[in-house]
Parts: C-alpha cells; sequence; structure tokens
C-alpha cells in the first residue's frame, strides 16, 4: 500500500459539446481548469504539478506538455505528459496519485482533453494500431467493438436488444447531468431502429464525438481535509494494458478489466464487489460493453449480465447504478473521458453529484478502456484507506 | 466578440510519411507471403503458442521466439462484424465502400487471430465457425494487402 | 530518497536501426537492464514506457512495446516526452509505496520520419506552423540571440562539437565519433544562421532501460545501486515570444529543486559530472549556465580552458553526448544510464572520477521542459 494516503478534492469539467469553435485548445483546457480549482477553492499558485494528457492526432499538436502552458497553467512550473489512448485519462488520475502519494508533490492538477471535432475521430483511430499488420485492415474503433460484442452473443445468447436497453439506461442517466453532451431519452426500439454501424452495433449503441475537457485537484492527506470537508480517498488502483496485437485479445471476454478487478478488490479488501460498491462510472464506449464488463469484472456471474441490466438494478435507484453521468455514450471526448469517469465517481463520494446522486455512497469504481482492449481502475471510497 | 465568426485553420494537405521497419520476423512472414503465398507463425518454445504475425517476444512468457511454422492458409472465423458505415482508408484518405466484413480468422495451426476483410457476398454464410480461405491479389508486393480478402468455402 | 537505480541497458545509436521494430529494440534493451540488475522480469512489477506519437507514427505509440516490456500481467502507464520525465514518473511510482521495482524505457527511431515536419507540429497550428518553423530554425534563432547576449562565438560552439565527437570515440553505443577541428565545424553545411551542420545532432534510432528499486529491495538484490538524489521537473512558457530565450529560467527553477533535494549547496564544486541534452552545441553552453555549473555566459570560455573535457574539473558528456547520437525521446535516459556506468566506474574507456553526477533532458521547443537528476554513488 501507499506510505501516505491521497484524496481528490476538486472536479471540473466543459460543457462537453460536439463541436467548440468559439475556443481553441487552450482555451478549452483552461475551463476545465478554472472549474476544478474554483471546486477546490485554491489558485493556481497551489499546485505543484500537472500531469495533462490526450491523443495526439485528434489535433494533430507535438508536445501537448508544452503547448498547453496557457489554459494548464503551468508556467514555471512541472508539467508532464501520459498518452495511453482511451485510456489517459484514468491513466492521468492513476498519475496523480502516485504524484502525490510518492511525496514528490502536495497538489496536482490532473488535465485531460480532446477537442474531437478537429480530425477523423475514426482515422486517428486506426492509426493506433500495427502500421505493418493492423493498421490497413482495421476498420475504427467501433468494428474492434462489434468483433467483441459478436463473440460474447455467439457465447452467451446476448441480443442487441439486450445491449440496446444498456442504451437506454444511459442516455436516460444523461438527462441528469448538465456537463453531458447527448441529453435526450430514448426508447429500446428507437435503438434498434436506429442505423446498424456494424453488426450487431446500432448508431444509438454508441459513443459521440465530442469536444471537451476535465481536470482534477488530487492532495496529500496532509492538505486535502483543509480543502475540502469531504475529500474523496482513493484506495487503490489497478491496470492491465494486456496485449499489443488485436490478434492476441481474447474476444468476448475482457481480460484486461478481470484481471484489474481482482487486483484491486484484493488490494483494497473487497470481497464482494456487488454489495459494497454503491455506484460505477465505467469507461463503457458502447452497450454490450456494459453486459459484458460487469461480468469480467465478477460482479454478475457469467452470462448473467443482460438478465441484471433488465431487472433495473444498474439504474438510478436500484442496487448498483452504473453511469448515473450516462456514461461514455452520451459524451466522449476521448483524452478526457476516463478521467470524467474519476471526476464523476469522486462527486458521486464527496456528495457533489446534485441531480444524479446516489444517495450514501461509500465505495465508488471509475475505470478507463481503450488501447488493445486495456482497462484502468480506481477505488474511491468515503472513509479512509488503511495505509 | 460574440458576433465574431468562428475561424477555423485548416492544416493543408500536409502529410508527415513515415517508412515503418518491419522487423526480421515480420519481413520472413512478407517474403513467405510474397513470393510462396504461404503464412508463416513462430512458436514460443514454453508455452508453445504458435503466433501470427510472426514477432520476436511472447507477451505472455516474455521468452524470445525462433521456431518458425507454416500455418494456415486456411481457417475459421473466430468473430467478426459487417461495417455498413463509411470508414476513411487510412492509406488512400478516401472513404471505402460499403458494406464489408472484417473480422479474425484462426488460421490452422496457429493460436492467435489473423484480421483482414471477408467477403460477404454471402453474408448468411458469414458465422463464427465459418471456414475460409485467403484471396490473394494478383500483384505480388510484399504486404499485407497481397491477401485481397478470405472467403468463405463450404 | 529511497531509490536507486540498479540495471541499465542501452542498444547502440545508430543512424537506421533498419532491420528492428520498436519491440525488437525495447526487447533488447530491457533484457540488457535485467541482466545488469542481476534480476528477472518476475522481479519487475510495474512498467513505464517513454515514446511519442509522433516521432513514432503511431496513435497509441506505447502498444507497440507492451509485450517487448512484459507489461501484460503488471500495471503500467506510458509518458510521451523525453525518457527523464518518463523516469520520474516510474520514481513516483517506486517512491509511493506501491511498487518496489519499476522498469523505464524510452525508444525512438528518427530515421522512420522526416524529422522537419514531427518538430513543425510542435508550434502552434493558428499562429506558427505556417511559417514553417522547425526545431532547427527556432534554435537557430535562440542561439543568434544567446551568443549576440553573452558573446559567446561560432568557435567556442564548434568546440563544443569537437569535445563530444571525439568523446564518442570511446563510447561504443554512440553513433557519431568522429576526429574534428573547429574549422571543419565552421566549414560544415550552414543549415541554418548561426547553426552548421556540425553544431546540430544528428538524426537517430536508439531504446534505452532503466530499473528503478526502492531501498528495501535494493538490499536484498546484488546489483550495484547508483542511488536517486535529487529529481525535478519545470516548463517555461509556450509561444517563443512570450519568453526570453537568452534565459533559462525553467531549467533554472528544476535545478535549484533538485539541489535541495539533494543538498546540493553549490552545484560547481559538489557535482563531479554531467551528461547535458546537447541537441545543439550552443545548447550545451547554455543548460550548463542554467544548471549553474557556470556563470551566465561564462561557460565558452571555460569550455576553452578544458574544464568540460573528460579530464578537466566537470567533464560534461564523456560519452559524446546528443550530438554523437540522439533518438530523440530516449535521448535523456541515455543520460541517465551513462551517469549510471560512470558512477559505477564500469564506463570503460570514457570513465571519469565521479560519484556524484547530473543527468538531463528537454522537452519541447528551445528547451521549454526541463528535468534534472542527480544520481549518487552514496545514499
Amino acid at each position: 500500500m501507499a506510505k501516505r494516503r491521497v484524496a481528490i478534492v476538486g472536479t471540473g469539467q466543459t460543457n462537453h459539446k460536439s463541436h467548440r469553435p468559439d475556443v481553441n485548445g487552450q482555451e478549452l483546457i483552461h475551463e476545465a481548469v478554472v472549474r476544478a480549482l474554483q471546486d477546490a477553492e485554491l489558485s493556481i499558485n497551489d499546485i505543484d504539478a500537472i500531469l495533462i494528457g490526450n491523443m495526439d492526432h485528434f489535433e494533430g499538436i507535438n508536445y501537448v506538455d508544452c503547448w498547453s502552458i496557457d489554459g494548464s497553467g503551468g508556467y514555471h512550473k512541472p508539467i508532464m505528459k501520459l498518452t495511453t489512448g482511451g485510456t489517459t485519462g484514468s491513466t492521468l488520475a492513476i498519475g496523480g496519485y502516485h504524484f502525490v502519494a510518492s511525496g514528490m508533490f502536495d497538489k496536482v492538477l490532473v488535465i485531460g482533453w480532446e477537442k474531437n471535432s478537429e480530425s477523423d475521430t475514426t482515422g486517428a483511430i486506426t492509426t493506433a494500431f500495427d502500421p505493418i499488420w493492423d493498421r490497413l485492415v482495421f476498420a475504427g474503433a467501433i468494428s474492434g467493438l462489434a468483433v467483441e460484442a459478436q463473440s460474447y452473443m455467439a457465447k452467451y445468447g446476448a441480443t442487441d436488444r439486450d445491449g440496446a436497453r444498456v442504451s437506454v439506461r444511459d442516455r436516460k442517466h444523461a438527462c441528469n447531468n448538465p456537463y453531458a453532451q447527448l441529453r435526450k431519452e430514448v426508447t429500446l426500439e428507437e435503438v434498434l431502429a436506429s442505423p446498424m454501424l456494424a453488426d450487431p452495433i446500432h448508431l444509438l449503441d454508441v459513443c459521440p464525438r465530442t469536444d471537451g475537457a476535465c481536470a482534477v485537484v488530487i492532495a496529500s492527506e496532509d492538505c486535502a481535509e483543509t480543502i475540502t470537508s469531504t475529500p474523496d480517498w482513493i484506495w487503490a488502483t489497478a491496470n492491465r494494458h494486456t496485449y499489443s496485437y488485436l490478434g492476441d485479445v481474447n474476444w468476448g471476454e475482457l481480460d484486461s478489466i478481470a484481471d484489474a478487478s481482482k487486483e484491486l478488490f484484493k488490494k483494497s479488501g473487497i470481497n464482494e464487489p456487488r454489495k459494497q460498491i454503491n455506484v460505477i462510472e465505467m469507461y463503457q464506449p458502447y452497450s454490450l460493453a456494459g453486459i459484458i464488463w460487469i461480468e469480467d469484472m465478477g460482479i454478475i456471474p457469467r452470462g448473467k449480465g443482460a438478465e441484471y441490466i433488465w431487472s433495473g438494478a444498474t439504474d438510478m435507484g436500484g442496487e448498483l447504478p452504473i453511469n448515473p453521468s450516462g456514461g461514455v455514450i452520451a459524451c466522449n471526448p476521448i483524452g478526457a473521458t476516463g478521467l470524467i469517469r474519476c471526476a464523476e465517481a469522486a462527486m458521486q463520494v464527496m456528495g457533489k453529484a446534485e441531480g444524479r446522486q446516489v444517495p450514501d455512497v461509500n465505495f465508488a469504481v471509475s475505470t478507463g478502456f481503450g488501447g488493445c482492449m486495456w482497462t484502468d481502475m480506481i477505488l474511491h471510497g468515503k472513509n479512509k484507506p488503511n495505509l | 466578440m460574440e458576433n465574431l465568426e468562428h475561424i477555423i485553420i485548416e492544416s493543408g494537405k500536409a502529410v508527415q510519411p513515415f517508412h515503418y521497419s518491419v522487423g526480421m520476423y515480420g519481413s520472413k512472414f512478407f517474403h513467405e507471403l510474397k513470393n510462396n503465398r504461404k503464412f508463416v507463425g513462430v512458436r514460443c518454445p514454453k508455452c508453445k503458442k504458435v503466433y501470427v504475425p510472426p514477432r520476436q517476444v511472447c507477451g505472455e512468457c516474455f521468452m524470445e521466439m525462433k521456431d518458425f511454422i507454416e500455418v494456415g492458409p486456411k481457417g475459421i472465423i473466430s468473430t467478426f462484424t459487417i461495417l455498413r458505415f463509411a470508414f476513411i482508408d487510412p492509406e488512400t484518405g478516401l472513404q471505402k465502400p460499403v458494406p464489408y466484413g472484417y473480422g479474425f480468422i484462426k488460421l490452422d495451426g496457429a493460436d492467435t487471430l489473423f484480421q483482414h476483410f471477408i467477403d460477404v457476398t454471402e453474408e448468411s454464410k458469414v458465422k463464427i465457425g465459418a471456414r475460409v480461405e485467403p484471396v490473394f491479389s494478383k500483384e505480388k508486393k510484399g504486404t499485407i494487402k497481397d491477401i485481397l480478402y478470405f472467403r468463405i468455402i463450404d | 530518497m529511497d531509490a536507486a537505480i540498479i540495471g541499465i541497458g542501452m542498444t547502440t545509436i545508430e543512424k537506421n536501426k533498419i532491420a528492428c521494430n520498436y519491440a525488437d529494440l525495447a526487447w533488447e534493451a530491457v533484457n540488457k537492464a535485467l541482466a545488469d540488475a542481476s534480476i528477472t522480469i518476475d522481479d519487475i512489477d510495474n512498467v513505464i514506457t517513454t515514446s511519442s506519437d509522433f516521432w513514432d507514427g503511431r496513435t497509441i505509440s506505447c502498444m507497440a512495446v507492451g509485450d517487448a516490456c512484459a507489461l501484460r500481467h503488471k500495471n503500467c502507464s506510458a509518458v510521451e516526452g523525453d525518457g527523464t520525465f518518463g523516469a520520474a514518473y516510474g520514481l513516483s511510482r517506486t517512491l509511493s509505496g506501491d511498487y518496489k521495482t519499476t522498469l523505464v524505457t524510452a525508444h525512438s527511431k528518427g530515421s522512420e520520419s522526416i524529422s522537419s515536419i514531427i518538430t513543425n507540429a510542435a508550434f502552434d497550428p493558428i499562429y506558427e506552423r505556417s511559417l514553417g518553423l522547425d526545431m532547427i530554425s527556432a534554435s537557430a534563432i535562440q542561439a543568434k540571440q544567446y551568443m549576440n547576449v553573452t558573446g559567446t562565438t561560432s568557435e567556442q560552439l564548434a568546440l563544443v562539437s569537437c569535445k563530444n565527437h571525439k568523446n564518442a570515440k570511446d563510447n561504443p553505443y554512440a553513433q557519431l565519433p568522429m576526429d574534428i577541428t573547429v574549422n571543419d565545424v565552421l566549414n560544415s553545411e550552414m543549415i541554418a544562421e548561426p547553426l552548421h551542420k556540425l553544431d546540430c545532432s544528428p538524426v537517430s534510432d536508439g531504446c534505452c532501460a532503466i530499473i528503478i528499486a526502492n531501498a528495501d529491495f535494493v538490499k536484498k538484490v546484488k546489483a550495484k545501486p547508483v542511488w536517486i538524489k535529487g529529481v525535478a521537473f519545470c516548463s517555461d512558457a509556450y509561444f517563443m515570444g512570450d519568453r526570453d530565450l537568452t534565459k533559462t529560467i525553467a531549467l533554472e527553477n528544476a535545478a535549484k529543486k533538485a539541489y535541495v533535494m539533494a543538498g546540493i549547496t553549490n552545484p560547481e564544486n559538489e557535482i563531479d559530472i554531467a551528461e547535458i541534452y546537447d541537441a545543439f552545441t550552443y545548447q550545451e553552453l547554455m543548460w550548463i549556465e542554467g544548471l549553474g555549473l557556470a556563470e551566465y555566459g561564462n561557460a565558452g570560455k571555460l569550455l576553452e580552458k578544458g574544464i568540460f573535457n573528460r579530464d578537466g574539473k566537470l567533464p560534461v558528456n564523456p560519452s559524446g553526448g546528443l550530438l554523437s547520437g540522439h533518438p530523440v525521446i530516449a535521448a535523456g535516459l541515455y543520460r541517465i544510464a551513462e551517469i549510471v556506468l560512470q558512477i559505477r566506474e564500469e564506463a570503460g574507456a570514457r570513465q571519469v572520477n565521479a560519484k556524484r553526477g547530473i543527468a538531463h533532458g528537454v522537452n519541447g521547443i528551445c528547451g521549454q521542459s526541463h528535468c534534472v537528476w542527480i544520481l549518487d554513488k552514496e545514499k
């Protein structure tokens, strides 16, 4: 375990939209930074170090850490860039945790951002994959997810109707979130009638393209409790970037979230995740993942995910609400997305989630997904973790 | 300020060309593919898993692999999808015609999956577990595009 | 700090390692580092890879080296920027108490792209990029201004090149070992006034790996530890026009903080060796001054006196530096590895007498962001 306790003490995000032509990248970043500092009632002078991340080829800017200074507040400060694809936002949060836990810094500002409107998102995602083997035949993120869904459906008999139920849930939840890009309820029939993009994934099963930024302030125990009376304590982090090649992936089961969950729960003494965890903010870029991945996490037995979703247990007011924010299906500024999950989980623990607040949150989980079917995870808690 | 038109700066037609090293393992694969229309994989000395495309390291065992073996050319569809939306071809920058099949093929004798296009002329036959064979291009270039696609064999 | 570097591994730095992809390079460097530390991959409990999506021509460039860095069943992360920054994050993970050993890698293959197009993308797309700036032209502007303010001469710049290329003759990893004269440098092609071809570092391929361990783990292994005494990094403003390019405020801030951590009050006397990010000749002199190892504007004169030669009072870049091989993202991690070898007295023919040294890395344009490492034989 860590040498000293670490907590999230403030969060901020932009009002995410499909296009933000009214601001440039630095200005978009600045909006989130100002909101996070306001939330923590700190000034930029209080910040000891900054971590920032996005995916380079969405905006085409090399050395984003250096370029961001006017927006990020990194002038004459330590600033570093982390980038791991879709997991970038969660990777950044885990980085902020280690910066503080190490004792190197007391207050760290973590920023994830993306202006997906500035390029062809699918084209840029395609260049993520091996230029020799994967790139020329890979068909963008949706097809990678579609083959996962096909594998799972072949093994466990789920249908696109089951997936649609997840989409209906997330899109309904998003109506409670003023920051979400898409805030419109849909019906099962509307999801199923929306255009088929890549079998079995319909247009309304997947995330949109978004311009947005998120910032989170992470602090050591020494100062966390003076900054806020309700810090969100980071109990544990775990991640797995299991594969380098898509062809090596064990399709139909997300090995990375299975392994990371085991480690996360073991580190923090969670024996019955379904009962002990009160809310999950999951980086779930398409609907069927909301069924497959809760099985991989060990929350629901294999093959029982759809039944659990249909029971309403993961809806607001249910046993274990998932994505009260509306999740990724409602909003996906990629480099920020994982950090938004972390910020939303923190808000739940801190009691700041307003219209989307789940009552009495003791433990929350946030996840990141991306790369070659990779996962990052954070366990957030209301009470201080043991050292 | 509020009434100003939003200005967008175009990056222009500039490109960043790259020449990627394939490495010796991949080079062996492409030589065999180009000259003999054969698929080559590599076996891990520890876990015995056969990787295609071949590469130096078994990620599971952290072992160097040297044992090249021929796999395929036939195999089965392990998982797939049919793309029904326009997608930018990274080689040309143009939109690919839809629909087209894309999937992961388990080549005979291999333990990992090989991704490529799948012919969907007879859509009902495209299923997980269906047997497929490669259709090669006339031109022998020594790239992944020497395979046009995989097609269903009855 | 309760952490040490217990193993390093470097590939040779070459103009074009055409036979190797990124994973091949990483595999070589990682295995060398493990062998150097006399441990196995099972002793490593987390991994940081350092790469750049721009330099590698690939979004999520870290994906290419995952298997070769053995991170399949381990916690991991990826830094984009110089290897000294990757190592700084790796250090924080070790110090956090969550991990005992962090493997840090950094790789780059400049041979696979056109460097000026890659570095052009570091400039602001709205105001600067279309003006055609790249790392060399921007650096030339900085060099001109620095020389104008300090009186540093082209001959002094040339002398840096002579020293470093000569040092490289004793470094089996270096790309450009050469015996050259000041006149050779001054007569080499003028790339961008005042920088001649031999004032500039080459385009290079290479990968470096280091292993950072906590004090408890160090006790358990037979590797010779080199202790980490201070690490700090800092950035200046972004737009060149917002900065005084003749000053090195970010480097001074980082250096001061690192010295405080290491308990150093008089760096000129307390530092025995420095491996510095000399992407261009003038930068070695500027960074020496920014690190407090010479008075402002005085590094050129000290260089002429031989202070920074391998047999001088403060050897700078006895490896040959970036001028003798510059795999962009990996370059700073090579600096750390070189200091480790020197402190362990395993630097072969380029060995100097050193117990405490500085390794230095840079991100961005004209030294916008710096990372400073103080390494020591003693804990």
